[in-house]
């Protein structure tokens, strides 16, 4: 299993899913800066976390447009699994990877708390170690995790299972569409998540919810 | 040559900054404020002088980086 993590200018949360991969796959990933055009072989892109370019124009905008993501984006219509976690979300949803947008939270504040999360599809490479609607605990730390798209987006996501990650009913922290905290495209191969899963893999972090998503990517 | 792109939210998408802004509003005694919606404006110089093909440059630019269409609408203003 081997991975490569993208690092953009004001990324700051690629060292924790650095370790948490090398923690759970046993094999360093590659960090590629952003202005590569190849991706190394491997076998999982993670775009991680942070405020790429001060969230400038829209958050993840100008990060989606790095020479970088051209690789990304052949590589994942072949079939390349590639994982955006919070800004790394934005990131490729602006890139077009996955359809909708996040915007500003509803509640307009930035939340950094702890919510929980309900595995909606368990057939996905970051979710075949869970149970269909487990529920997990999990980190979030974002301003603009508000998912929206259009009805017929949503119906499409929600009809071919393609909402993976769901805040559990009544916890919904930024407005988003459906209690979306994380989906999937069409083949399977791109995940985006809000929440920080690779906070919340080891006894320091408090409890170890989300290592079975990382321990994943082992049987994918 | 010099153009203006205006970017606004596509009609239904939620603007919790144009309502906070319209919230504000209210507070400072502004009565009849029916709604605000936020949106962004650009000034952008260009070295192109044929007006048809910075229309196209422009729109390109929109399209590609500047505006969001799935939750955008822009609008290109050429002086």
């Amino acid at each position: 299993m081997k991975s490569a993590v993208l690092l953009f200018p004001g990324i700051n949360r690629e060292s924790d899913m650095v370790q948490a991969l090398e923690k759970t796959t046993g094999v360093k990933p590659h960090v590629v800066w952003h202005t590569e055009t190849t991706l190394p072989k491997v076998d999982l892109v993670v775009v991680p976390g942070g405020f790429s370019y001060g969230d400038y124009l829209r958050c993840g905008a100008i990060a989606a447009r790095s020479p970088i993501m051209a690789d990304v984006k052949a590589k994942a219509a072949k079939g390349l699994k590639v994982l955006g976690v919070c800004n790394g979300f934005q990131i490729i949803t602006e890139a077009g990877l996955l359809p909708g947008a996040l915007v500003r939270n509803a509640g307009l504040r930035f939340v950094c708390k702890e919510v929980r999360l309900r595995i909606e599809n368990n057939q996905t490479f970051f979710t075949n170690k869970m149970a269909e609607g487990a529920v997990v605990s999990c980190p979030i730390a974002h301003g603009e995790g508000n998912y929206i798209a259009d009805r017929e987006t949503l119906e499409e996501l929600e009809g071919e299972g393609r909402v993976v990650f769901r805040y559990v009913e009544g916890t919904n922290p930024n407005g988003a569409a459906n209690d979306i905290a994380g989906i999937c495209n069409a083949a399977g191969n791109v995940i985006g998540m809000m929440p920080h899963p690779e906070n919340m893999i080891e006894a320091l972090h408090g409890k170890r919810d989300c290592l079975p998503l990382f321990e994943s990517l082992l049987a994918a | 040559m010099k153009a203006k792109i205006k970017v606004t939210l596509k009609n239904g998408v939620l603007d919790p900054q144009g309502k906070a802004i319209e919230g504000a509003l209210g507070s400072l005694g502004f009565a009849g404020v029916n709604s605000v919606r936020q949106g962004k404006f650009f000034e952008v110089e260009l070295a192109e002088t044929d007006k048809a093909k910075a229309q196209a440059q422009l729109k390109q630019m929109c399209e590609k980086l500047i505006a969001n269409t799935v939750i955008e609408n822009y609008d290109i203003e050429l002086a």
